[in-house]
């Protein structure tokens, strides 16, 4: 008999944050998508440039449906967001490393200062979830006066995407190191799963049985992570028809 | 009766002659003067008028475009999600494919010692480095802060950071530079002898500038023998290094995870592509270059636009034949994303580029090349290439734009329209043109030491009442 040696990559990349989203949950109400942009200081590109596929969202909620018309059945609402992959198609191709992997966080990084726009790492995102900064957007007041002290304003030229709050993380962290603890589950969450009404958003630590998000993925049982056959190894986990 | 047969013969002969640059020789100063009048020749006020028009058309359209496109962003441009990449990578890939041909001519043909090579490797070379310098225009304009390009650069820095070496663009980038760096050179050792021909014979300002280039050259025994030697060194190494180029431009594709990108053979494939459109290109200069240019119908004839005719043919069969392959692998192999793409390609709202890019590289050059009178027909000829040109044009909008239209995400799915990309393609085209025009009044254009040497190993020879063609050995 063949011995193959194991494939150890999933174990070793398994992921610290993960999330769950029930699809069944959401209603595409867009309130993740408007607390994600106010987080992160995501620029408005406006109607035009929208329209023409620059919206720089970054989750979005995709909206499919069966059938022609008027034989048309709605399916669930698909938030579709960056699945912080532990093995991602992103990081490798940028040839100046502005896509590395947080190995503290178990994060795909984007380090905006160094990114120089060959727009390699969204051309190679099967999820297509990167939103590049195609001009220098205006902020019209008094939209300029809200901006998160916390986060990057990022200019013209620049790639961007889903950090999963990566400064919520870091502040948490900060304020139960200096308490002498650990991080609570559920003491931070994400800036879409708060702002989700339906709290079809779950974000956690994915690593911990015990976690809110752990224990939703098990009450659920038969997730989906998309485009698992392509070894990325996502985060982010979905549930519908259950 | 025998009279005739004489006669017979000696018309042969004649007609050997007038076919056959390599058994028609003229004296060496007579030929040196032909080349130094087709140089020095006073340009026409068409000469001018065009040479004025294209160096409008490159500031404006290259230079003046670019500075909005730097100042306002690439939303300039028609790119989006899901086309990260546009019309600027098209051009990158057009460029570089058409900087193969002088690769080909110069290096494999002088390393296969095809004769016909003679007359017009100077002329495939300048083609090489003056596309690449369009092709290293494209990329930077694609790039999204091209002021900071050089951290693509491994340059030693405080904070230790190098480049990625994973990437296929730093690949890239390095096969460019490489294949720049040695094209130039290959380019120039040949130049030596002839401008020093140059030095010899012009005055003022081209003579210091002629000298500065010779660098000493007198042709002297030991001289030849060196500039030999490095000339076989670089024709046998750049033929890798050319290889290497094109496959590591389709690596930046082959090697990304999309739907009808991730292929084995897209190495290959794109080689023979760049190979098909840089032969074509080769074609359109060498018809320009004759009709244009003083004494170039001495220079180039019928059996060159011959020869290049059969190349193109061949070529044009293998491109067949990997577009083929690839297709027809992709197809077979059901994947029900590639599915999408491959029937988006020919039944999509562009699928008429998919049919066009079909009849151009391959329709229209089997229909044509076949035949020996119409291969040795400029026009004819110069009517293929800017076909197949067009035609390896459309395969890379084909394979960048109208393909990343189709992906794994179909929430994303978006036609590409193009915006400030195609006047700037436009300029790149006219620079194109500007540096070769310039380089046909500063530099001699036929390698005129080359084409003598080859018509001094030529021979007529009679035996009895044949006449053959004796070829001694050249070292």
């Amino acid at each position: 008999m063949i011995k193959l040696e194991e494939v150890k990559m999933s174990a070793e990349e398994s992921g610290k944050w993960g999330m769950v989203i029930d699809q069944d949950l959401c209603t595409g109400c867009q309130a993740c998508v408007a607390a994600c942009a106010m987080e992160n200081n995501i620029s408005f590109v406006g109607e035009v440039d929208s329209g023409y596929g620059r919206s720089m969202h970054w989750i979005r909620i995709e909206r499919f449906w069966e059938g022609e018309y008027p034989e048309v059945k709605m399916t669930p609402q698909q938030p579709m967001l960056c699945q912080q992959c532990g093995h991602a198609n992103c990081e490798p191709v940028c040839p100046a490393f502005a896509t590395v992997h947080s190995e503290a966080e178990k994060l795909n990084l984007q380090v905006y200062n160094r990114c120089v726009g060959t727009r390699y790492c969204a051309n190679n995102c099967p999820y297509q979830v990167r939103a590049f900064n195609w001009r220098d957007y205006k902020r019209p007041e008094p939209l300029s006066n809200q901006l998160n002290p916390d986060v990057t304003v990022r200019r013209m030229g620049v790639m961007e995407k889903c950090t999963f709050c990566i400064q919520r993380i870091h502040k948490a962290q900060d304020k139960a190191k200096s308490e002498g603890r650990e991080v609570v589950d559920g003491e931070f969450t994400t800036a879409c799963a708060q702002a989700c009404p339906a709290s079809a958003i779950v974000f956690g630590r994915v690593d911990d049985p015990e976690s809110l998000v752990s224990q939703v993925a098990r009450v659920h049982g038969h997730g989906v992570k998309h485009l698992e056959e392509l070894g990325t190894l996502p985060n982010v986990t979905y549930f519908k028809g259950g | 009766m025998s009279d005739n047969k004489h006669h017979a013969g000696r018309s042969h002969e004649e007609h050997l002659r007038e076919k056959h640059l390599m058994l028609d020789p003229l004296p060496r100063g007579q030929m040196n003067d032909m080349v130094m009048e087709s140089m020095l020749a006073k340009p026409t006020w068409k000469f001018w008028v065009i040479f004025g028009f294209l160096a409008f058309v490159v500031v404006y359209f290259l230079f003046y475009k670019w500075g909005v496109l730097i100042a306002k962003g690439q939303g300039e441009a028609g790119v989006m999600r899901p086309d990260y990449w546009g019309i600027f990578l098209v051009n990158t890939v057009f460029w570089i494919g058409i900087s193969h041909a002088g690769t080909f001519i110069s290096a494999i043909l002088r390393v296969f010692r095809a004769e016909f090579r003679r007359p017009f490797t100077r002329a495939a070379e300048l083609m090489t480095t003056f596309g690449l310098v369009q092709a290293g225009f494209s990329i930077f304009m694609h790039m999204g802060r091209v002021w900071l390009a050089y951290w693509l650069m491994p340059y030693p820095n405080q904070r230790l950071l190098w480049p990625n070496l994973h990437s296929p663009l730093t690949w890239d980038l390095l096969a460019i530079t490489t294949y720049l760096l040695s094209s130039t050179m290959y380019l120039f050792l040949p130049l030596i002898p002839d401008v020093a021909m140059a030095r010899d014979r012009s005055t003022g300002w081209r003579k210091n500038l002629y000298k500065i280039l010779a660098l000493g050259f007198r042709g002297t025994e030991g001289e030849w023998t060196h500039l030999r030697n490095a000339m076989n060194i670089f024709a046998f190494a750049i033929i890798p290094v050319m290889f290497s180029v094109h496959t590591i431009v389709s690596w930046d594709f082959a090697a990304a995870t999309r739907p009808g990108w991730n292929s084995t053979i897209f190495g290959p494939y794109f080689i023979v592509g760049a190979l098909h459109s840089g032969m074509g290109a080769a074609a359109v200069v060498l018809a320009v270059i004759r009709g244009t240019m003083k004494h170039m119908k001495y220079f180039v004839r019928g059996e060159h636009f011959d020869a290049i005719g059969k190349l193109m043919l061949i070529i044009s069969m293998a491109w067949a034949y990997f577009f083929f392959n690839d297709y027809m692998v992709q197809w077979y192999g059901g994947d029900k994303w590639t599915q999408q793409l491959l029937h988006f390609h020919e039944a999509g709202p562009l699928g008429w580029m998919w049919f066009a890019m079909l009849i151009c590289n391959v329709a229209i050059p089997w229909a044509i090349l076949w035949n020996p009178k119409w291969r040795a027909t400029p026009w004819a000829i110069t009517a293929v290439g800017l076909a197949i040109n067009v035609g390896m044009w459309f395969e890379r909008y084909i394979i960048i734009p109208i393909s990343v239209t189709i992906n794994r995400m179909p929430f994303t799915w978006r036609l590409y329209q193009p915006g400030i990309e195609v006047p700037m393609g436009i300029g790149t085209l006219a620079l194109f043109i500007l540096l070769y025009m310039s380089a046909s009044k500063l530099i001699p254009l036929i390698p005129v030491w080359e084409v003598q040497e080859g018509q001094m190993a030529h021979e007529l020879k009679k035996f009895g009442r044949e006449t053959v063609v004796s070829v001694s050995e050249l070292e």
